[in-house]
C-alpha cells in the first residue's frame, strides 16, 4: 500500500466514523453511468448554471440596480454628461472601469445563451429518445419548468442594464401585462409602481433575477439530479443492454474525472467566447427613454420565437361595452405560449394514454422506431422555428432584399402549412428508415462488388451484418394498437365511446410500423439462396 | 403463431478491446506526459491572466483580424482564463480516457414498484391514516378547513397590494392641454410652423416650466411626432383636417400596438414605421394602420398656433395613447 492510498483510506474511515456513510458511499461511488455524447447535454446546462452563479455574483459587486437618474462621468466619451439611470451607468462602469468586468459581463451573457441552448437540445434528446417515459415523468416536468424559468430569468437579466434595447423589451412585457382582461392595468401599475417605466421596476426584477429565481433553479436542479441518480440513467439499446441493467463506467474515478473535466471545458469555452466575441454592447444603444428606440430591435434568441409570433399576429382587437380585448397581443403573447408549454409538460401522459403503455422503460428508443412521436416533435419544432425566423423578419428582409410584407405573409402561411407537412414527411422518413433497417438485417450490407453469375447476369455481393448490429436494429418492441372495445359484452355502446374511438385512432396511428426482421425470416431467405 | 417466430438474439456485450496504454508501458508514459503538458499549459494561461491584469494598460487597443479593434487587457485576461480552464478540463479527460480503467461494468436495475406486500401495506396505512383523521365523516371540519386555507391564500395577494397605486385614469391621460406649446426633444425649444420644411419630422414634448423635470413616465405618454406635408397631400375628413396646421400633423409617438417609439418615417411613401413589430401607419390618412399587428391608428393631436406664432395643442388627446388595456373604450 502506498502512502497515498493509506491517506485516502484514512479519510474514508474518518468520514465513516462520523457519519456511518460507508454503506451508502460504497454503493454510490461505484454507481454505473452509461456513456453517450448526448448525455453530456444535461451536464452542459448544469455547468453553465454554475458559471452563471459565479459570473453573476461577480457582477453584483458593482452593479447598482437603481433607476435613480445620474449624470455619466465615466471614461466612455460618447455618453459623457448624459443623464441615465444608475443601473445603466454602473453597467458601463463594469464594462469600462472594472478590469475583467466586460469579460465577466460577456461570460455571463454567453453562459446564459449556452444554458438555454443546452436546455433546449437536452430536452430534444429526451423527447426524441423517449427518455421521459415511466418512471421519469417527474423529471420531464421539472425540465419544462427549468426551460420556462430560464426564459424568464434570461429576459430579466438582459433587462437589468436599462439600455435602450432592454427598456424596449420591458415596454413590450408591460404591454402584455396591460392587455390582460379585467386585471391588466392594475397588475401593470402594481408591477411598475405606477405608470411605465416608473422607478421601481429594475430594483424589483433584480431581486427576482439574483435571488428568487436562482434559488428556485437550485432547488429544481437538485431534485432533477437526485432523481437521475436514484432512477439510474437510461441507456441506448445495444448488445448486452437490457431493461434490467446499466452498462457503463463507475463514478469513481472515471466518470468523476470525465464530468469534472467537462466542467472545466465548458467554462473554458465560455471564457473564450467572453474574451473574443462581443455580446450585448450596451454602450452603443444608449440609455433608455420611452421616446426612442433602436432600429432592428431584437431580443435574445430564446425570446425570439415569442417576438416572431407577436409580429405575425393579425391586427384584431375587440371593442365592446366600453372595454377592449387585444387579441393581437393576447393570442401570440399568452394563449399560444400557454398551449405550447402545457402541451409540452403533459406530453408523457398524453402518449402513455394514447398507447396504453404503462410499463417502466430504461432503454431508449431510436427516433425512427417511434414515427408518430418523432413526427410530432419535428412538427412542434417547425412551428417554433417559423416563429423564430419571423422574429428576425426585418433583418432577414434587408439581408435578402425582400419586403417586410413578403416576409410577414410567408410566415403567416408557413406557420399553418409547414408543421403538418413536416409531420407527414418525418413520419414517412422514419418508416423508410425502418424499411432500410429491415433490409439491412435480411439482406446484409451492399459491398459495391459485382460478381457474374453462371447465367451471365451481374449481381452485387451483400455482406451479412454483425450479430451486434442485427440485434441493435431489431431489439425494439413494436406495440400493437389498443383496439378498445366500443361495445360491451351485451352489445350495448359503452360509456365514453367517443373517447375510446379517439384513443383507438391515435394508438393505431402510433403503432404504424414496418415489421422488424426476425431470425425466422432470415433463415427462410438463406434457404432460398 | 407469434411464438413460432424466432427473434434475433442478443449476442451479449462485445469482448473488451484493450487500449495501447493498457498493454504498452511506452504508450502509457506518453499519455502521462500529454496530460502533464495540458496541466502545464493551464498554468501558462493563469500566468497570462495575471500578467494582463497587472501590466497591460487599460487604454491599449490592438487591431486583430475578424475581431477588429480589441481592448488588449480584456483580451489577455479572457484568453488566459480560457486557456487555464480549458486545459485543466482537457487534461482530466485525457487522463480518464487513456489511463483510467476503461472496462465497461454492468449494474442491475430493479423495478421501482415495491414488493406487492409492502405496497399493499403502504396503501393500507395511507387509507387508515386518512380514515383515522376522519375528514370524510366530519364535514364541518372539512368545510371550515377548506375555507380557512382558501382564505389564507388571500393574505400574500393582499400584502402585495402596496406594490403600486391604482391606475385610476392615468393610462388615459397625458400632459397635453389646450394651449400647451410643443417643444423640441431634445432642446426644449418651442417651434413655429416655418421651422419645419415640407417633408421634415420633429420629435416634440409638451413645454414645462423652466427648471421643472420630466419623468420618463411622462415622456412615455407625451412624446409626439410632427410631420409636415403639403396640405393637398392629406386624405382626411374635415374634422381631422382641422386638427392640422399648414400641412403639419401631430401624432402620438407611442405605438398603439405595444408602446414602442414609432421612430421611422419614410419620406417617399409618407409612412410611419414602428421598428418593434413593423406596424406601419399612413400619415396622409390619419395614421391608419396599413400593415403589421397594430389594430388602431396612432392617436392624432389637434394643433394650431398661439398668439406668438408658436405651435400649440388645440386640445388634449381625445383618446388614450399607447397600447390597449381593458378599460379603454374605443
Ligand atoms: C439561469 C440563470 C441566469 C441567466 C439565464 C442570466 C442571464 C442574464 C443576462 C442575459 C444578463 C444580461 C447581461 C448583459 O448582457 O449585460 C444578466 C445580467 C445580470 N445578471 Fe444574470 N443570469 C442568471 C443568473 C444570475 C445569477 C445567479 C446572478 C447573481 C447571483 C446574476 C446576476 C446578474 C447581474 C448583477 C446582472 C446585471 C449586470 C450586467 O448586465 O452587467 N445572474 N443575466
Ligand atoms: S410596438 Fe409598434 S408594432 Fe409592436
Amino acid at each position: 500500500m502506498t502512502a497515498r492510498e493509506r491517506i485516502a483510506g484514512n479519510v474514508a474511515g474518518y468520514v465513516d466514523d462520523r457519519t456511518g456513510a460507508a454503506k451508502w458511499m460504497k454503493k454510490n461511488l461505484t454507481k454505473v453511468f452509461p456513456d453517450h455524447w448526448s448525455f453530456l447535454l444535461g451536464e452542459i446546462c448544469l455547468y453553465s448554471f454554475v458559471i452563471l452563479l459565479l459570473s453573476g455574483t461577480f457582477l453584483t459587486f458593482w452593479f447598482d440596480p437603481s433607476m435613480r437618474e445620474v449624470v455619466y462621468e465615466g471614461s466612455y466619451e460618447p455618453l459623457k454628461g448624459l443623464e441615465m439611470s444608475a443601473a445603466y451607468a454602473s453597467t458601463l462602469d463594469i464594462s469600462f472601469e472594472v478590469r475583467g468586468g466586460l469579460l465577466m459581463r460577456q461570460i455571463h451573457h454567453w453562459a446564459a445563451l449556452i444554458f438555454m441552448v443546452g436546455i433546449v437540445v437536452h430536452l430534444m434528446r429526451v423527447y426524441f429518445t423517449g427518455a421521459f417515459r415511466k418512471p421519469r415523468e417527474f423529471n420531464w416536468i421539472i425540465g419544462v419548468g427549468l426551460l420556462t424559468l430560464g426564459i424568464v430569468e434570461g429576459f430579466l437579466g438582459y433587462s437589468l442594464p436599462d439600455d435602450l434595447l432592454s427598456g424596449t423589451g420591458i415596454r413590450i412585457a408591460e404591454a402584455i401585462i396591460q392587455a390582460l382582461p379585467l386585471v391588466g392595468s392594475y397588475l401593470a401599475f402594481f408591477a411598475f409602481d405606477g405608470a411605465f417605466p416608473g422607478t421601481a421596476f429594475i430594483p424589483r426584477i433584480y431581486t427576482v433575477h439574483v435571488l428568487l429565481l436562482p434559488g428556485i433553479f437550485l432547488a429544481l436542479i437538485t431534485v432533477h439530479l437526485m432523481l437521475v441518480w436514484y432512477q439510474k440513467h437510461t441507456q441506448f439499446p445495444g448488445p448486452g443492454r437490457t431493461e434490467k441493467n446499466v452498462v457503463g463506467y463507475p463514478l469513481m474515478p472515471v466518470y468523476m474525472a470525465k464530468a469534472g473535466g467537462f466542467f472545466f471545458i465548458v467554462f473554458g469555452v465560455t471564457a473564450f467566447l467572453g474574451a473574443v466575441a462581443s455580446i450585448n454592447p450596451i454602450w452603443l444603444y444608449g440609455p433608455y427613454t420611452p421616446g426612442q428606440v433602436s432600429a432592428g430591435s431584437q431580443p435574445d434568441w430564446y425570446m425570439g420565437w415569442l417576438d416572431g409570433l407577436v409580429r405575425m399576429a393579425p391586427p384584431i382587437e375587440t371593442h365592446a361595452l366600453g372595454h377592449t380585448i387585444s387579441w393581437n397581443i393576447l393570442i401570440p403573447g399568452l394563449i399560444l405560449p400557454g398551449i405550447m408549454f402545457t402541451g409540452l409538460a403533459l406530453y408523457p401522459f398524453i402518449e402513455s394514454w394514447a398507447t396504453g403503455d404503462k410499463r417502466e422503460h430504461h432503454l431508449l428508443d431510436r427516433p425512427r422506431n417511434t414515427p408518430n412521436r418523432t413526427a410530432i416533435g419535428v412538427m412542434a419544432l417547425t412551428f417554433t422555428l417559423v416563429s423564430l425566423i419571423n422574429g428576425g423578419n426585418d433583418i432577414i428582409a434587408t439581408t435578402f432584399h425582400l419586403t417586410i410584407n413578403q416576409m410577414m405573409w410567408f410566415s403567416r402561411i408557413a406557420i399553418i402549412v409547414l408543421p403538418p407537412i413536416a409531420f407527414i414527411i418525418t413520419k414517412r422518413l422514419c418508416l423508410s428508415l425502418q424499411r432500410a433497417d429491415r433490409d439491412l438485417v435480411l439482406h446484409g450490407r451492399e459491398t459495391g462488388r459485382l460478381v457474374r453469375m453462371p447465367s451471365g447476369e451481374f449481381v452485387e455481393v451483400h455482406e451479412p451484418i454483425s450479430a451486434e448490429k442485427a440485434w441493435l436494429l431489431t431489439s425494439h418492441e413494436q406495440l400493437a394498437p389498443l383496439e378498445l372495445p366500443e361495445h360491451d359484452a351485451s352489445g350495448v355502446r359503452r360509456a365514453g365511446l367517443i373517447k375510446n374511438k379517439i384513443r383507438n385512432r391515435v394508438s393505431r396511428a402510433a403503432a404504424v410500423a414496418v415489421p422488424k426482421a426476425t431470425e425466422t425470416e432470415r433463415r427462410e431467405l438463406e434457404g432460398h439462396h | 403463431m407469434s411464438n413460432e417466430i424466432e427473434l434475433i438474439k442478443d449476442p451479449g456485450l462485445p469482448a473488451h478491446v484493450h487500449r495501447s496504454t493498457d498493454t504498452d508501458p511506452k504508450a502509457a508514459a506518453r499519455a502521462e506526459r500529454q496530460v502533464a503538458i495540458l496541466f502545464g499549459l493551464s498554468a501558462l494561461g493563469t500566468i497570462t491572466l495575471i500578467y494582463s491584469y497587472i501590466f497591460i494598460k487599460d487604454d491599449v487597443f490592438v487591431f486583430i483580424p475578424i475581431l477588429g479593434q480589441t481592448h488588449l487587457q480584456q483580451l489577455g485576461i479572457g484568453l488566459g482564463m480560457a486557456l487555464a480552464l480549458f486545459c485543466i478540463g482537457a487534461g482530466l479527460i485525457h487522463w480518464a480516457k487513456t489511463l483510467m480503467p476503461d472496462e465497461e461494468v454492468i449494474a442491475q436495475r430493479h423495478e421501482f414498484r415495491s414488493e406487492d406486500e409492502d405496497r399493499s401495506e403502504f396503501i393500507k396505512t395511507v387509507k387508515e391514516g386518512a380514515s383515522a383523521a376522519g375528514l370524510g365523516r366530519r364535514p364541518l371540519i372539512k368545510t371550515t378547513l377548506g375555507a380557512a386555507l382558501g382564505l389564507s391564500a388571500l393574505s400574500p395577494i393582499l400584502l402585495l397590494r402596496d406594490l403600486g397605486p391604482l391606475p385610476k385614469d392615468d393610462l388615459s391621460k397625458t400632459s397635453w392641454k389646450a394651449g400647451t406649446r410643443l417643444v423640441t426633444d431634445p432642446g426644449d425649444r418651442p417651434l413655429r410652423p416655418e421651422d419645419l420644411e415640407v417633408g421634415a419630422v420633429a420629435q416634440t414634448l409638451p413645454e414645462i416650466e423652466a427648471g421643472a423635470h420630466r419623468s420618463l413616465a411622462d415622456i412615455g405618454k407625451d412624446a409626439v411626432l410632427l410631420i409636415r406635408l403639403r396640405p393637398e397631400e392629406f386624405n382626411l375628413d374635415a374634422e381631422r383636417l382641422s386638427w392640422t396646421h399648414e400641412g403639419i400633423i401631430a401624432f402620438s409617438k407611442i405605438c398603439s400596438h405595444m408602446g414602442c417609439a414609432v421612430a421611422l418615417y419614410e419620406q417617399q411613401t409618407k409612412h410611419l414605421l414602428c421598428p418593434c413589430h413593423q406596424s406601419t401607419f399612413d400619415v396622409t390618412r390619419a395614421a391608419k394602420v396599413i400593415f403589421g399587428p397594430s389594430a388602431r391608428p396612432l392617436p392624432q393631436l389637434a394643433i394650431t398656433v398661439d398668439a406668438d406664432g408658436y405651435l400649440v395643442a388645440q386640445a388634449p388627446f381625445t383618446e388614450p395613447v399607447g397600447p390597449s388595456f381593458w378599460e379603454r373604450s374605443s
